[in-house]
């Protein structure tokens, strides 16, 4: 629901690694979006084609990359996949976790000309 | 050419998120996010909270508005109020004598840091010690946006339905505290309390869960206590 200002926000990151890197086009964007966000690729792609437009990103092809929710126990340290949002330690059955990725809305990498 | 990037989208908002913190813990002010869907009664809750919590400088507060007079525990309280249009919320806080302060989002469904900050910026934090912050009500956006914030407080109520868990994983698992209210309802629905408790002591073990109803009353002691112990004993990092 909130993807038109967190586009907004995307299409500042890029533009300001665009210039920096004097690119006079950018051809793609790679994105890293945790399980757990809850932004939806096909809203940020809607909002793109209309805010991007008349940038140096407009027409860039939008590359998304999910990652998995992975969590470390702070009792054994056990890394493990979150499954069904059980964020038990399967190792231990310690409840004191924290979340090591699937939380993030990245901006990865761009492709410039 | 491939230009690595690595940053990450809401950055620039936990930027201003960490100057409200540090704005804050100048003055030694706690302040609480609450979040819910509409219509799960962020308001009334709010008004219960401090009436069991807060000290009132308008000595035209009467029973008609809910009545008694500054509460025992005395937290010097004030209320920042986010809505996507008008000023109902906040005029019904100012009523109680409590400085309220009204954000309009202009449609945004959720807070940002950056609006948290100019509130922040136009009240009178003198002596201050809670900020209760009413986010919009949405149970998707607030979770991802950081405020600079002691405490996450979500409500759900009983009318929702216990299955929401799974349907909103961020919000329940980002959330420091649960209140389930309108409990009194729950003998006119299909409302399980255990499976919502079990749900949610696997997503998010260290939640602290109160179970209140804002009309009759029940439950909110018990949260009120809690609260002010951590407004006067401590924070959450």
């Amino acid at each position: 629901m909130h993807e038109m200002s967190v586009t907004e926000s995307m299409i500042e990151v890029v533009l300001r690694h665009a210039e920096k890197n004097h690119a006079t086009k950018v051809t793609r964007i790679n994105i890293v979006l945790g399980e757990l966000s809850t932004v939806v690729p096909e809203s940020v792609q809607f909002y793109f084609d209309i805010i991007g437009k008349d940038t140096i990103a407009e027409g860039a092809e939008l590359n998304f990359r999910r990652t998995k929710l992975i969590a470390k126990c702070n009792g054994c340290g056990d890394e493990f996949e979150v499954v069904e949002y059980d964020f038990t330690c399967p190792a231990c059955s310690g409840t004191k976790t924290e979340i090591i990725s699937g939380r993030e809305f990245q901006v990865e990498s761009i492709e410039i000309a | 050419m491939d230009i690595e990037v690595l940053e990450g989208v809401f950055d620039a908002n936990e930027i201003i998120a960490k100057e409200n913190r540090a704005l804050l813990d100048e003055r030694n002010a706690f302040m609480m996010n609450l979040m819910a869907s509409p219509g799960a009664g962020k308001t009334s809750f709010i008004m219960k909270t401090l009436e069991g919590i807060a000290s009132f400088s308008s000595p035209l507060r009467g029973e008609d508005q809910g009545g008694g007079d500054t509460s025992a525990k005395g937290i010097k309280a004030a209320v920042i109020e986010g809505d996507i249009a008008g000023k109902v919320d906040s005029e019904r806080i100012a009523a109680m004598g409590i400085q309220a302060i009204q954000i309009n989002t202009g449609g945004s469904c959720h807070l940002e840091a950056k609006q948290v900050n100019t509130a922040l910026k136009h009240m009178d934090l003198e002596g201050i010690e809670l900020i209760i912050v009413e986010n919009v009500g949405n149970l998707v956006c607030p979770a991802e946006f950081k405020l600079g914030e002691d405490l996450k407080v979500m409500i759900l109520s009983v009318a929702e339905g216990d299955d929401k868990p799974l349907k909103y994983p961020l919000m329940f698992s980002e959330s420091h505290v649960l209140i389930v209210n309108k409990v009194d309802l729950i003998p006119h629905t299909d409302f399980n309390m255990e499976r919502l408790e079990e749900t949610v002591r696997k997503m998010n073990p260290s939640v602290e869960l109160f179970k209140v109803s804002c009309r009759t009353g029940e439950g909110l002691d018990g949260w009120t206590t809690w609260l002010e112990g951590r407004v006067r004993n401590g924070r959450q990092s």
